[in-house]
């Protein structure tokens, strides 16, 4: 089946901020692995929901709390279906990083004991290392690491070999925030299942760009975020099977994740409310379920393809220039696009970029394992999305070739 | 077919790139001044900036309230390095109140104060008077200076 063929133009017309001058020129958004720009559709559900349909969920026996509940639920339903999960198995959080640290205080909290092992990878985003750190240090566990391979792959030898009969879980990420490389976690999932652990998968940099299925993929956990993916910030969600889910302690406690409360103890509504402790924010899920339908009708087959293009035209281009490197491989990769451009701090190539209305993120992108690793303190990074053109890399190359002259070359 | 075309920088924000990034500046950031390692060294501290992941170490000789001598270690932005070596230059021989006396004035400078930015004291220093015009490399220029405040400002 070939995908239905994405017309950027029309996508650009959807996203009202593209139209914004910066610094004089027109915007050209490539800092999307940080955040995504956010499509009118969402913008006016999220106002929409505010507008005529807010009140607090699961609870009054009035109208408005009727709509609301509605609107939070179907939300639930789509973002589930979303990534081919069952409505009760999808937790709301704030973001990715909530899901995980959900994981490992539950779960991690429950299952792990002295001498149990964590392996994780050297690729792995801070969200996904320090919530491990702590519920480890609490249970006198150990983290492992999974090297990578030369060109910035994970090194699937050094997994299976420190796979161990103490390995209780892999936390993995889909998708690396800085090398773009896209890591077998259907695999991954299956060795780790062999050798009696669980497997967790962060979503965070794939859920917005590859067609997921966590049934397909065989993991236990799948953590993503809604803001990298057209929906608002504050909004994210952890999916699990539901056998774990069921079996795993509560992790915050409040109102909304009870069954009946005695003033000594209490018992805990059905997963996933067990897991949503407090009033949710209920417009930012509403807000969610938008950019879900969004993406789906512009179909995630055509993003990818639009996607995988451009980063081709892109690495294309951007090689072609003397003193580019690029971290990470050329295949096996999404439009996250890590380097390092001759002498030129990547701090100092995001200034003289940002002067010609281009945006891209400098830094260590919370993965300074990964940096040390690299050898770097910090890469640039140029990351892509559906609404973003060859005109946009084009002004990137030129944006490069104004910063060496700039610099009065290379030393 | 395509009406977002692509041009370059403005003609304002180019003039103020070519502040920023004037020769002296890149001449710093290439060939650092007193970049290395002082043995005996009575003041040290390093700071980075967490988010873009600049790295400054500062070392200093104090003697009888001057800083006879000065060095730093680090890496990071051309801006955050060459304000490091412009720094360690301009306190060799100071007093420790000049010292901070001078951190005050580069300070305001950052801010946008003309006064500041002509005040010779700062000698190549006034360089660095273009990065007010870009709020968020500020906090890169003052990574050395927030090591000396520290430094210095500490009770003996």
């Amino acid at each position: 089946m070939t995908a239905k063929a994405l017309d950027v133009e029309r996508i650009r017309n959807d996203f009202p901020i593209l139209n914004r001058k910066i610094h004089g020129q027109p915007l050209a958004y490539l800092d999307n692995a940080a955040s995504s720009q956010k499509p009118a559709a969402v913008i006016a559900a999220v106002s929409g929901y505010f507008l005529n349909s807010h009140a607090n969920v699961h609870r009054g026996a009035h109208q408005l709390s009727v709509e609301a509940t509605d609107a939070y639920e179907s939300a639930r339903a789509v973002v589930a279906d979303f990534i081919g999960g069952r409505t009760k198995e999808l937790i709301f959080t704030r973001g990715t990083t909530e899901s995980i640290n959900l994981v490992a205080n539950s779960w991690g909290a429950a299952h792990l004991a002295e001498g149990d092992e964590v392996l994780l990878t050297l690729m792995e985003h801070h969200s996904n290392l320090v919530p491990w750190q702590l519920v480890a240090a609490r249970a006198g566990a150990r983290l492992k690491f999974v090297g990578l391979t030369p060109d910035g792959r994970l090194d699937l030898e050094d997994l299976a070999a420190k796979l161990g009969p103490r390995t209780r879980i892999v936390a993995l990420t889909h998708v690396s925030n800085t090398l773009g490389v896209v890591n077998p976690v259907a695999e991954v999932a299956r060795l780790a299942h062999e050798a009696g652990a669980l497997c967790l998968v962060d979503g965070a940099q794939a859920a917005p760009h590859l067609l997921v299925d966590v049934v397909d993929i065989g993991c236990d956990f799948y953590a993503f975020s809604g803001h990298k993916m057209c929906g608002p910030t504050g909004i994210g969600a952890l999916w699990g099977k539901k056998e774990l889910l069921d079996a795993m302690p509560p992790w915050q406690g409040g109102g909304e994740m009870i069954s009946e409360v005695q003033l000594e103890h209490s018992t805990w509504a059905a997963v996933p409310h067990k897991f949503e402790a407090g009033t949710p924010s209920v417009g930012d899920a509403v807000g969610l379920g938008a950019a879900v339908r969004y993406l789906s009708q512009v179909g995630l087959e055509a993003i990818h393809s639009h996607e995988i293009e451009l980063t081709e035209y892109a690495l294309e281009r951007l090689t072609e220039l003397e003193g580019f490197e690029l971290f990470g491989p050329r295949e096996d990769r999404v439009g996250v696009i890590s380097f390092r451009f001759g002498d030129i701090h990547a701090h100092d190539l995001a200034t003289i970029l940002d002067a010609r209305g281009i945006a891209i993120r400098a830094g260590h992108h919370c993965n300074q394992p990964l940096m040390r690793h690299l050898g770097v303190d910090a890469t640039a990074r140029a990351s892509l999305y559906l609404y973003n053109t060859r005109a946009e890399i084009d002004a990137l190359v030129e944006g490069l070739i104004a910063a060496k002259t700039l610099f009065g070359g290379f030393a | 077919m395509n009406d977002h075309q692509m041009p370059g920088a403005g003609h304002d924000t180019e003039v103020q790139l070519q502040q920023l990034y004037q020769e002296v500046i890149l001449d710093h950031y290439r060939k650092p001044r007193n970049k290395g390692v002082i043995a005996a060294s009575t003041h040290q501290l390093t700071l980075n900036n967490p988010l873009c992941g600049d790295v400054v170490e500062l070392q200093l000789v104090v003697r009888d309230g001057k800083i006879v001598d000065a060095a730093f270690e680090g890496s990071g932005c051309s801006i955050s390095q060459a304000s490091a070596s412009m720094m360690t230059e301009r306190l060799k021989g100071r007093r420790v109140a000049d010292a901070l006396e001078l951190d005050a004035t580069f300070t305001r400078m950052l801010h946008g104060d003309e006064a500041a930015a002509s005040d010779e004291d700062l000698g190549d220093l006034r360089a660095l008077a273009g990065v007010s015009r870009f709020p968020v490399r500020i906090k890169c220029a003052l990574l050395a200076w927030n090591c000396l405040e520290e430094l210095l400002e500490a009770p003996a």
